[in-house]
């Protein structure tokens, strides 16, 4: 009896080694555990055995075989699953490198770009962003900032005038509503709602009654700082100006303030950034409040003192991405708008 | 204001500056740019060719062999004859002449050798002017005054030397800079040198119109504040001394005669425009200052006839006849002529503000309209005319002077000083400095502010100044201005740099997060910035469908810019167009910017728009952005197809409403839109009004916990006209289903079959769950019933 178990053994385990594929070895599983299979059979036949002994021998031979069975069943279906999926994996050989379609990202406008970098450095150094109105009143814009009317220094600003086309719609006096020259007036509407101490940036769109050229555009943007607080010194503005270069710039940069006039700070400045190759670069104007600033936003000069800053944003991110002619910025051709 | 450095030098004493011996000039250029002086560029004049000479002409020899040029012999100094060949024929025996000797190296790059014709050598090259860079006259050989002595290098002889000329930028704040005086006297301060204003010997005659010879009448004593007028006899026109000619060339004024160029000479230097008429074409002797008339015309000195308006103030002789305008410019027929002998002289001082406007409207900006507009000194003008009569009577020995003047005085005159408090601790305060009284006083006395010390420094205060506001200073009102002028001769550079410690916590509001989450949620959807011209043309407006009342530019720079947009879309639009002309079709752009539709408030309704369109899309596209904007941002809204926005395709637009407000516009822009904007493909387009959606973040979702029962799916289809918009089947569905709805998908729509025209039937998968327990046959079937019968009411069949 050992021996026909041996042999139904190595018969069933030649079968199984003999399958190709997976519905044949899981046939044959089925066939080798039932009831009708050789082992299954000399099982059956187990009663037979009168002797206790031999009849418990020829039964541990027998699992054992079914065992062996069924460990060849599992080895052989392994086998034949990491074949199938070996092939199945060759199978699908992708090129990575066949591109169909171009990344879909969209492109920030290069002034935006700018502007956040912007906003960023001076969130750091504990500034709020203010923004106000791009039409704004006369007052706003030049009689609040020490500029009264006929003062000389509104010449300079080429001012673009608005009112309404429709008569109806003309409210106040006429010729007090203008495009914003700068964004100053932010500076009159931030002290007139927030109570010092006050430490904003404004960005925003501005503009002038200038020709397009490489370096002009009638509509670009500017970025204005305003501090009022306690005991602000010039010290404080000159070390504002020189942190925000490092911040912005890089390391290598430093910048130098150099008497300048504008009507609405007083001292007055322009200040100017050292390159790392040493060459100078006007940047911007900057000053101490003018009192009489001060006042028109409500504020006491003679407790507060600030001082507000002003340059470009267009003309950072000309510098960064080396544009040589600002109108290519406004043009909206995707073919400049993808390059950034 | 160009300034020439040896003409500035004049007023200081340089030597004693201790500058650094190499770049003298550049020294001084940095000092001026950091007292504000801003030296835009340092232009090099008088620069002269090495090696070449002065010579006298012995004979000339022509050659039978060579027409074109002939043999000069030429002196240079050391007794030799020369011998050149010379190709120019103006020169005869005895001129002196520049001579260029071997080796020398002209300004064009050649070099001058030993180089014969027909085999005789030529020693040298006569040059002309042009070639010496001394302008541009080529046509012959420089002469030069038979005077000259021999053998001397050419610049020596006619008195030209390296000069530079620095170009200034001055601010508005610093007229006083328009004249020598005023940058010598902030630049000896800097170098802590004597400064040397010109001076005079002579007393200004009294001031007596009775017997001033001239007489002055002001008829418009709010623009004109001073007119004084002096006559001054036995002149003789003619050129001026060479010393006074060179240094106006140089400093790039043309010489005209002697008493022109005096005048001009007193302009620049104590920045004092003053003008001398002919006495003789000056009817009734005597000047009137008086508004101008409408209509009334003028030929000024530059030869143009001018009309002027009552915005022009005029200088009239006694007659009434005008002779120029007011601080701007001469009349033709007063001008000084050579057989000019007397000359009445003005000096005034006119209202700044009303020169400019007149000068601006004139369009004639003059050297003393320049000045005028800025501010003159009015107390200057006592020196200005005895440095007149001084540097006059240079050329004219038999000058002899009037015993008085006319010098009229109208209440708006500036009184010559004014006095200002100056409190050192604000000083310090503003400048972050630490500098005591003295200190202070000795930076301000230098730059002409006499200071006295008002209240003496203490153990609590730095002390008062009281300074005195000299009259050439106009813009130094309060005690801030003068604080500018010690920080400016203090130094700039020696200010402290000290970052303030912000106590405000520095962050981006709510609205401008959302703004910027918003980019970042557009620009993942694969759609590009643009910056469209906020400006159209009223024309683009239209043809875009813009009905905004809108506002115009009132004095534009182009007409097609001459109104400010109410819309994006325009904008957009083109770019769209020049997208697809460049062969780039399906443009998907935004633009975050503002619109200006006109209101009944002080200022236009200004608004903060979103726009973005999808070249190449149809309605549908807009409508899924729309939903990826909605979801990421919290906005929600409802489509109201009822009022499709104008401008927008009729069918396949709709307004964007939330609770009662239109907050923005979805679909498809109008195909007679998209034709008139030269767009060939369909766009569709998404429009937000950011006023409305940035301000407020959703509140943070409250929590909900996730059921653990099973759910349950019913699908259901409904038919319903087209005009019935699927929106409302959604929401009856979820009325339908209660608390128990979990999700409403629209899973298919299908047209045609079995169903009538004009109507469709749209498949919904309802996903049902109650929070606590597994739903039974007669929930599923109850809310089934209830949901058919909302969708009934909304005006959907249930497909049978």
């Amino acid at each position: 009896m050992i021996n026909d178990i041996n042999s139904a053994q190595i018969a069933a385990i030649e079968s199984l080694a003999a399958a190709s594929t997976l519905d044949e070895v899981n046939r044959l599983a089925a066939d080798l555990t039932s009831k009708k299979s050789p082992i299954s059979q000399l099982k059956a036949g187990l009663g037979a055995i009168t002797d206790a002994e031999e009849r418990k021998q020829i039964g541990q031979a027998i699992n054992a075989a079914v065992e062996q069975i069924s460990t060849a069943i599992e080895t052989k279906r392994q086998e034949l699953g990491d074949a199938a999926r070996q092939a199945k994996v060759a199978a699908e050989r992708l090129d990575l490198t066949e591109f169909l379609t171009e990344p879909t990202r969209g492109h920030a406008h290069v002034v935006t770009q700018a502007w956040e970098r912007l906003e960023d450095v001076f969130i750091g150094m504990g500034y709020q962003v203010a923004e106000g109105p791009e039409v704004e009143t006369d007052w706003h814009n030049f009689e609040a900032l020490n500029m009264g009317e006929g003062h000389p220094a509104r010449g300079e600003f080429d001012t673009l005038f608005v009112e309404a086309v429709d008569e109806q719609y003309r409210t106040g006096d006429p010729g007090r509503l203008l495009l914003r020259t700068h964004t100053s007036p932010v500076q009159i509407r931030t002290m007139l709602t927030k109570e010092p101490p006050i430490y904003v940036v404004a960005p925003g769109r501005v503009f002038r009654r200038d020709t397009p050229d490489a370096t002009h555009m009638p509509v670009f943007h500017q970025i204005e700082g305003l501090v009022i607080d306690e005991g602000i010194t010039m010290a404080h503005l000159a070390g504002t100006i020189e942190a925000f270069t490092k911040a912005f710039f890089g390391e290598g940069f430093t910048s130098r303030l150099r008497p300048s006039y504008f009507p609405f700070t007083e001292p007055s400045a322009e200040f100017d950034i050292q390159l790392p190759s040493g060459d100078w670069l006007e940047l911007g104007g900057c000053g101490m409040v003018h009192p009489n600033v001060l006042r028109a936003g409500g504020i006491d000069p003679e407790r507060w003192s600030g001082f507000a800053f002003g340059f470009g944003i267009d003309r950072m991110a000309v510098m960064r991405h080396g544009i040589a002619d600002l109108r290519e910025m406004y043009t909206n051709d995707l073919r400049f708008i993808e390059q950034f | 204001m160009k300034v020439l450095q040896s003409w500035l030098a004049e007023y200081l004493d340089l030597p004693a500056a201790g500058l650094l011996e190499t770049g003298v000039s550049e020294q001084i250029a940095e000092h001026l740019t950091s007292l504000g002086l801003a030296v835009e560029e340092m232009i090099g004049v008088g620069h002269t060719v090495d090696g070449v000479i002065t010579a006298k002409v012995l004979r000339t020899e022509s050659h039978v062999d060579a027409a074109k040029v002939h043999r000069v012999f030429v002196d240079a100094g050391d007794g030799v004859e020369r011998h050149v060949w010379c190709g120019a024929f103006n020169m005869s025996v005895g001129d002196v002449v520049p001579l260029a000797t071997l080796g020398t190296e002209m300004p064009d790059g050649r070099r001058i050798e030993r180089r014969g014709i027909l085999g005789i050598d030529s020693e040298g090259m006569l040059c002309s002017a042009s070639e010496l860079g001394l302008g541009t006259d080529h046509s012959g050989i420089m002469l030069l005054d038979p005077s000259t002595p021999l053998g001397v290098p050419y610049g020596e002889a006619l008195g030209v030397r390296p000069d530079v000329i620095f170009d200034l930028d001055l601010t508005r704040n610093r007229p006083d800079c328009w004249g020598y005086v005023g940058v010598a006297r902030d630049l000896a301060a800097r170098l802590g040198v004597e400064f040397r204003p010109p001076r005079t010997a002579r007393a200004l005659p009294a001031s007596d119109p009775a017997r001033a010879g001239v007489s002055v009448e002001i008829r418009d004593p709010e623009r004109c504040g001073r007119f004084l007028a002096i006559v001054i006899s036995g002149i003789t026109v003619g050129p001026s001394a060479p010393w006074m000619a060179q240094r106006l060339t140089a400093a790039g004024m043309r010489p005209i005669n002697n008493v022109v160029d005096v005048s001009n000479y007193v302009m620049l230097e104590l920045n004092q425009p003053n003008h001398a008429y002919d006495l003789h074409h000056l009817g009734g002797s005597g000047f009137i200052i008086r508004t101008a008339t409408e209509g009334e015309r003028l030929t000024t000195l530059d030869g143009v006839e001018r009309s002027v308006t009552p915005a022009d103030l005029l200088i009239c002789d006694a007659m009434n006849t005008p002779v120029g305008i007011a601080g701007i410019m001469g009349g033709l027929d007063s001008e000084i002529s050579d057989s000019t002998t007397s000359i009445a002289l003005e000096m005034a001082w006119f209202q700044a503000g009303p020169i400019l406007a007149s000068a601006t409207r004139l369009g004639l900006r003059s050297e003393a309209s320049a000045r005028f507009e800025r501010g003159v000194d009015p107390w200057g003008i006592d020196l200005a005319v005895n440095r007149f009569i001084d540097l006059l009577a240079e050329t004219c020995p038999g000058l002899e002077v009037q015993s008085a003047v006319s010098d009229i005085h109208t209440p708006i005159l500036p009184a010559a000083q004014r006095e200002v408090l100056v409190r050192i601790d604000r000083v310090n305060g503003l400048l972050g400095t630490a500098l005591d009284i003295d200190m202070v006083r000795s930076l301000l006395v230098p730059i002409g502010f006499a200071c006295q010390i008002e209240t003496a420094p203490s153990d609590s205060t730095g002390g008062v100044l009281s300074a005195k506001v000299p009259s050439w200073r106009p813009d130094c009102e309060g005690e801030v201005d003068l604080i500018e002028e010690v920080a400016r001769h203090h130094g700039y550079h020696r200010i402290a740099k000290a970052v303030p410690l912000s106590p405000v916590h520095g962050h981006l509001s709510v609205a401008q997060t959302r703004r910027r989450h918003l980019r970042q949620v557009l620009l993942g959807l694969g759609i590009s910035e643009a910056m469209p011209n906020p400006f159209l043309g009223p024309e683009t407006a239209a043809a875009a469908g813009v009905t905004l009342p809108m506002m115009r530019i009132t004095n534009p720079l182009v007409s097609d810019e001459s109104v400010l947009r109410t819309s994006l879309r325009p904008g957009l639009l083109r770019a769209i167009a020049f997208n697809e002309s460049h062969r780039r079709d399906g443009a998907h752009l935004y633009e975050i910017g503002h619109v200006y539709p006109a209101g009944t408030s002080e200022l236009p309704d200004e608004t903060e728009m979103l726009c973005v369109v999808l070249a190449g899309s149809q309605a549908p596209a807009a409508v899924a952005l729309w939903r990826e904007v909605s979801a990421a941002l919290g906005i929600g809204a409802r489509l109201d197809h009822d009022n499709p926005p104008s401008g927008m395709h009729r069918t396949r637009s709709a307004s964007l409403v939330a609770g009662k407000s239109r907050i923005g516009a979805i679909g498809e822009i109008d195909p007679a839109v998209t034709e008139a904007s030269n767009i060939s493909e369909r766009v569709a387009v998404l429009e937000l009004d950011l006023s409305a959606v940035l301000e407020t973040a959703p509140t943070p979702a409250k929590w909900a916990p996730v059921s653990r029962a099973p759910s349950s799916d019913l699908d259901l289809a409904f038919v319903l006209a087209e005009e019935v918009p699927a929106q409302r089947i959604d929401r009856a569905i979820r009325q339908g289903a209660g608390s128990m709805v979990v999700s409403v998908t629209l899973f298919d729509v299908f047209r045609g079959g079995s169903l009538e025209t004009g109507t469709r039937s749209l498949a919904y998968r309802v996903r049902l769950q109650a929070p606590d327990r597994t739903l039974t046959e007669a929930d599923i079937s109850k809310r089934r019933a209830a949901i058919i019968a909302a969708v009934a009411k909304a005006g959907g069949v249930l497909r049978s």
